[in-house]
């Protein structure tokens, strides 16, 4: 594998092949960023020893993906922040299609929380121990996950119950 | 009323099992449910609804506020009522044609959206962006930001009760908006940027305009200064509302001057620079004091800042080309699809197929956006069409923080603080 990984980001890898050796699946970069794939039963774990260990204080955003067609078809993806060492890595796990969950890193850090509700109602991934897991875009009435790439682009009629455009008689 | 069965009362009609679901995310919201609740003699508890419809949202957010008296005692948002599939449409369109829906996310600053997106499209298709084309856009982004601040700031003050202030705020931001007009042809959704540069030099009318608003402005923005910074009014409304201490702020992901007021200096434009901001100077204005009056200082002084960026953009714009001339990566120029029958064969190409990064490749790019950090998270798979692309908006992770912020807050702050925020439902909506 030929990388161009920054000293701190090297050490960070050096220490979680270390300690984590069996959860550890992958470590490559795309375009500059540097992408950890890891064991989904581990990632609370990952999560917090990169944030006590190596000063991942920031959480920035959580995004989930659709790998459609492929064995694991949920991805994750964690976009955590070293605001002391300047350093921006993306943690992620792939998910099984039947019955996706993962556990939820809101323990880690709080903001998560927001993230993980985003993923869920877009995607369905389910998150084990979320404090408040509800759907946040969509109303809990509809019963699709519109970013799966099996949903339409123009939406699934009669999905949604929709306000009477007529004026109530009374 | 007994708040601990909120929804038996309310008996929702619309939508009604995600009515219930959010009551009964009210009800659990902390583990430990007061026994106090039971015996309310004086009934001061109540739940409050505020919005989707509401002219002081700022769009349409709803919060569902429990109240005890004045006091708030938990606080819920129920965001969602904006949300158009973005993500979704991304997936079905080429990169270029994606750029006009990006000026409807962050409707309040047009230009910095456009700049995000084409510079995450950059990154993961390695295109190179020429120099002056670099410029141009710090310049567009630093006016969206004066823009986007100046409305922010319209309105919040409007909230605290000063209405003139908002007439004169949108008069700068009337100029504004004439600049862009003659950068690009648009007022408003300008979608100026293009993925390998901008759409168009800058005239020597609309560099005459610039540096017209640069003069003026500052004297402007001392004048809002003059009105509210020993305003009593203003102050004590401000003062000690919504405090979010540093830790707090990080711990609940809160980005922008969201997290610059409560104490930490992080910004994108110096934290990992994007066009040329490691070649001019500025700072980052950053306050202790974590809540509103911080926030609104912190502003004030990013426009200052905006100011002198642009002033210096100005003095080193250097002269050259302004998109990239590689016509399998930017559009060609007007004159070569009109009179050369490369120029419309590949701009037939560009719309066709559009520009294909590396099969399996992905990047995430953010920049400093007047709300904060807003970050394009892109995943190819090999053709013109993204195969996932990821907005990280600010406004979402601002609003999360102010959900957290409103606990324990008076019921009268709450506009304040959602002014104080700044959130834009466009853009957290998705």
């Amino acid at each position: 594998m030929n990388m161009e990984l920054s000293d701190t980001l090297q050490s960070l890898v050096d220490d979680l092949s270390e300690n984590y050796s069996d959860q550890l699946i992958d470590v490559y970069q795309s375009s500059g960023d540097t992408f950890i794939r890891v064991q989904p039963d581990a990632i609370v774990e990952i999560c917090r020893f990169l944030k006590d260990e190596h000063h991942f204080i920031y959480l920035s955003d959580i995004l989930g993906a659709d790998r459609f067609t492929s064995e694991e078809r949920f991805e994750v993806i964690y976009n955590i922040v070293s605001l002391r060492d300047r350093e921006r890595v993306f943690l992620k796990v792939w998910i099984e299609e039947k019955d996706p969950t993962v556990d939820s890193i809101t323990d880690v850090w709080q903001s998560a929380s927001w993230h993980e509700r985003q993923v869920y109602d877009m995607f369905g991934v389910r998150f084990n121990n979320h404090p408040d897991l509800r759907r946040i875009y969509m109303p809990e009435d509809f019963d699709y996950y519109p970013l799966r790439k099996e949903f339409p682009l123009l939406g699934i009629p009669g999905s949604i119950e929709l306000p009477s455009s007529t004026p109530d008689t009374e | 009323m007994d708040t601990k069965h909120i929804k038996n009362d309310v008996d929702p009609k619309f939508l009604k099992k995600h009515q219930e679901s959010l009551y009964d995310a009210l009800e659990d919201k902390h583990t430990t449910v007061e026994i106090l609740d039971d015996d309310d003699p004086l009934n001061t508890k109540m739940v409050l609804n505020m919005g989707p419809q509401h002219p002081a949202t700022h769009g349409v957010l709803r919060l569902i506020l429990q109240l005890n008296g004045e006091l708030i005692e938990k606080a819920k948002l129920d965001i969602g009522y904006l949300h158009r599939g973005i993500e979704k449409i991304a997936e079905n369109k080429t990169y270029q044609e994606f750029m006009p829906y990006t000026d409807r996310t962050d409707y309040l600053s047009p230009y910095s959206n456009n700049v995000a997106l084409c510079t995450a499209v950059e990154k993961i298709a390695n295109v190179e962006v020429p120099e002056r084309a670099h410029y141009i856009r710090m310049i567009g982004c630093e006016l969206a930001r004066i823009s986007s601040h100046l409305l922010w700031l319209g309105t919040m003050v409007q909230d605290t009760g000063a209405v003139s202030f908002f007439l004169w705020t949108f008069r700068e931001r009337e100029k504004i908006y004439d600049i862009f007009d003659y950068i690009g042809g648009h007022r408003f959704t300008i979608s100026h940027a293009r993925i390998g540069g901008v759409a168009n030099d800058l005239t020597d009318d609309a560099l005459a305009m610039i540096k017209d608003f640069i003069n003026d402005f500052p004297q402007e923005l001392k004048d809002f200064h003059g009105l509210l910074d020993r305003n009593r009014i203003f102050f004590d409304r401000n003062r000690g509302v919504g405090v979010l201490p540093t830790e707090r702020a990080l711990e609940i992901g809160a980005t922008g001057p969201t997290l610059r007021g409560s104490g930490y200096a992080y910004d994108i434009r110096d934290f990992e620079p994007y066009a040329r901001y490691d070649e001019v100077d500025f700072e980052i204005p950053t306050r202790l004091e974590g809540d509103n009056l911080a926030r609104y200082y912190v502003r004030m002084e990013e426009m200052h800042e905006s100011i002198r960026i642009i002033r210096q953009c100005l003095d080193k714009l250097p002269k050259g080309p302004v998109r990239t001339d590689n016509a399998k990566q930017a559009y060609p120029s007007k004159d070569e699809v009109y009179y050369s029958m490369e120029g419309m064969i590949h701009d037939f190409m560009m719309t066709d197929t559009g520009i294909c990064p590396p099969e399996g490749s992905e990047s995430f790019h953010c920049i400093e956006a007047p709300k904060g950090e807003l970050g394009y998270f892109i995943q190819s798979d090999g053709t013109g069409h993204p195969w996932r692309l990821g907005i990280k908006s600010p406004s979402y992770a601002n609003l999360q923080a102010l959900e957290d912020m409103l606990d324990g807050e008076m019921v009268a702050d709450t506009v304040i603080m959602i002014g104080g925020v700044d959130p834009v439902m466009g853009d957290s909506d998705k």
